[in-house]
């Protein structure tokens, strides 16, 4: 039975990952017909490709800005918005988080396409049109639940008289926040932030009806599927799943150590 | 020369979601007394430390520190400083940092600080703990640092919600002591909340029981114990017997068919009054010799002495006694007129019957069973 069982395991994850590892492989194929299926020797080419292509670079810079104010703002507003629920009383808490909630379920096409009905009814009330303005915004909205979700548990951890302690010695509410409460759930926001920037790096659905005509690294990959089939492909989707994988990695690895540590400190009261 | 009151509620009123937690309350408290509130849970004694300390506002009613009204001032402005439960001690913080919190809030030079920190941890005995994280401290060690906390800010009044529960009962002990030690060396002025009546007792200038958001008696820790107001105030200040009586005039008070002298007074001819007698003021006698007996129902070895519940037609005693008596043995109970409290009917008459049991709870559990017999035979 433990054979088979982990021959299972192994078919799992034969499955799961050997798109991805025939991706990575030919990524670094030296090919010179363009064809995906023969392997013909180790290059970087593509990857130079890659760094010399101007589109896919201004895509690169894109998807970089949108990620970066995308998490900056989403984790300001998303923190603001965890404190504001965390007061709240027993019911009304309750609500707000389910309508909160709500968002990270909902299939992203119907967000995709509803965020472009108001966006376009929007841009034509102030005369502009869909660019990278609109997808930030997108991003930031979708970003919020996955901040506020992971402040918000920070903040029921903490003592509730802690900040109340703080004002108590003398620190007025902003400089009692700062001194005491921020401190507290400092991890939370930047396991939120990451996740954000997370997020809004490999996002392709949600873009692509809120961009316009501004390129962003997942739609540019779209895009080039439909026009030729290039190798590049492999190499660019490559250093988009490294990237994410590294970012996870550090999420994760985040959590562990905060688990360890809260068991730690059980363990020596 | 009459002591300043350093604070002062007058007809204060709260209310959370409809349900009235402080009615009409007033309480006068004066400089460098060691003020105990008392009473069970819920009945709104942390409320009151609460609108002290500005974390609550009261729906009604004036707040005055030191004379002046203090009710929309925010707690950062109070010179008024609160020891939490659970300590609330800044886990970032070491405990140097933790005490010096309140003074680098007030801008003092680091100098000052330096100084103030380690006399405040020598007073609570932490010398020498100054880098120690405040996680790695026991329970005892956070309880001091956090009054170390409080009393750096050299605060007028001290307020101290539970401060000694989490802690083991000798531990608390101890702490009791070291409270009452720098409350009489500093003397600044102690209110202190607990729901432990030997702790009101043995730490407090004066106690204030309260329940259901109304104070039902102030006084010494000897007044309080002594002469009860009320059935609440004797029930919850350690054990008694409540009887109903008839006060048939001074000094005579009757209750299980005798009349007993007492030392009680200027009440109506003929009043029903609720009578108080502790357990441990009952001597133990032969039958003949007393006007009340009953036979023993239970003996418990209690260390001091051995409790003992006596069933005297229908009603059951509480006797405390350092002499062994079987149980089924019939004795008789005698009371002399000191052992007898005499106090007015109150909205508590009868809430706290006999020692059949000792929780209300047992109590309820008891009944329901057998009232629910009786609907099933019909």
């Amino acid at each position: 039975m433990k054979v088979l069982s982990k021959v299972y395991c192994f078919f799992i994850y034969l499955f799961l990952y050997a798109p991805i590892v025939v991706l990575i492989v030919f990524s670094f194929n030296d090919s010179t017909t363009m064809s995906r299926s023969v392997w013909s020797g180790f290059s970087f080419k593509w990857y130079g490709q890659l760094f010399s292509d101007r589109l896919i670079m201004q895509a690169l810079g894109n998807t970089i800005l949108i990620a970066v104010v995308a998490a900056v703002v989403s984790t300001i507003l998303g923190t603001a918005a965890a404190i504001g629920i965390n007061s709240l009383k027993r019911w009304p808490r309750r609500l707000v988080m389910n309508i909160t909630n709500l968002p990270m379920v909902n299939p992203e096409i119907v967000t995709g396409v509803s965020m472009m009905l108001l966006f376009v009814i929007a841009v034509r009330a102030i005369n502009t049109s869909l660019g990278i303005g609109s997808i930030m915004i997108a991003h930031i909205t979708f970003c919020l639940p996955y901040v506020i979700l992971s402040v918000k548990p920070k903040l029921s951890q903490m003592d509730q008289n802690l900040y109340e302690a703080a004002l108590d010695l003398g620190y007025r509410p902003s400089q009692a926040f700062l001194k005491v409460v921020f401190p507290e759930i400092i991890p939370g926001i930047v396991t939120g932030m990451i996740m954000a920037f997370t997020l809004s790096i490999d996002d392709f659905i949600i873009s692509y009806f809120t961009s316009g005509t501004t390129q962003t690294l997942p739609i540019y990959i779209y895009s080039m599927t439909r026009k030729r089939i290039s190798p590049e492909i492999n190499a660019l989707s490559t250093l988009l799943f490294a990237i994410v994988l590294v970012l996870l990695l550090i999420v994760n690895l985040r959590k562990e150590k905060e688990n360890k540590e809260i068991l730690h400190e059980e363990e020596e009261p | 020369m009459e002591k300043k009151a350093m604070i002062e509620l007058q007809n204060i009123e709260v209310s959370f979601d409809g349900e009235q937690i402080l009615k009409n309350f007033n309480l006068r408290i004066l400089d460098g007394e060691f003020v105990t509130l008392l009473g069970p849970s819920g009945c709104g004694k942390t409320t009151t430390l609460r609108i002290i300390g500005g974390f609550t506002n009261p729906d009604s009613g004036n707040v005055y520190f030191d004379g002046k009204r203090i009710n929309d001032l925010p707690p950062y402005k109070r010179e008024v400083n609160t020891i939490f439960q659970k300590y609330a001690l800044f886990p970032h913080l070491n405990v140097y940092e933790n005490v010096a919190f309140g003074m680098r809030a007030h801008k003092k030079s680091e100098k000052e600080i330096k100084k103030t920190v380690h006399e405040m941890l020598d007073l609570v005995n932490l010398h020498g703990f100054s880098h120690r994280n405040v996680n790695q401290l026991s329970g005892g060690q956070q309880q001091r640092v956090a009054i170390a906390r409080a009393l750096a800010n050299s605060p007028k009044v001290l307020l101290l919600d539970e401060p000694l529960s989490a802690l083991d009962m000798k531990l608390r002990k101890d702490m009791q002591n070291e409270l009452k030690k720098i409350q009489q060396q500093t003397g600044i002025t102690f209110l202190f909340v607990t729901h432990d009546q030997e702790e009101a007792l043995s730490m407090s200038d004066v106690v204030v029981v309260m329940d259901k958001g109304e104070i039902q008696q102030i006084g010494t820790p000897q007044d309080i114990y002594n002469e009860p107001k009320n059935a609440f105030v004797a029930d919850f200040i350690g054990e008694s017997n409540i009887l109903d009586g008839i006060m048939r005039e001074d000094y005579l008070v009757e209750f299980f068919g005798h009349k007993f002298r007492c030392v009680d007074k200027g009440f109506k001819t003929n009043e029903p009054v609720d009578v108080v007698i502790r357990p441990e003021d009952i001597d133990v006698v032969k039958p003949d010799e007393a006007a009340l007996s009953g036979i023993v129902t239970s003996v418990t070895f209690k260390g001091v002495h051995y409790e003992i519940i006596v069933d005297v037609k229908g009603f059951k005693w509480m006797i405390q006694s350092t002499d062994f008596t079987a149980e089924g043995e019939h004795i008789g109970l005698k009371i002399g007129p000191d052992d007898i409290h005499i106090m007015h009917k109150s909205e508590y008459s009868g809430t706290f019957g006999d020692y059949s049991t000792f929780s209300d709870e047992m109590e309820e559990d008891l009944q329901t069973p057998l009232s629910s017999l009786e609907e099933g035979e019909k």
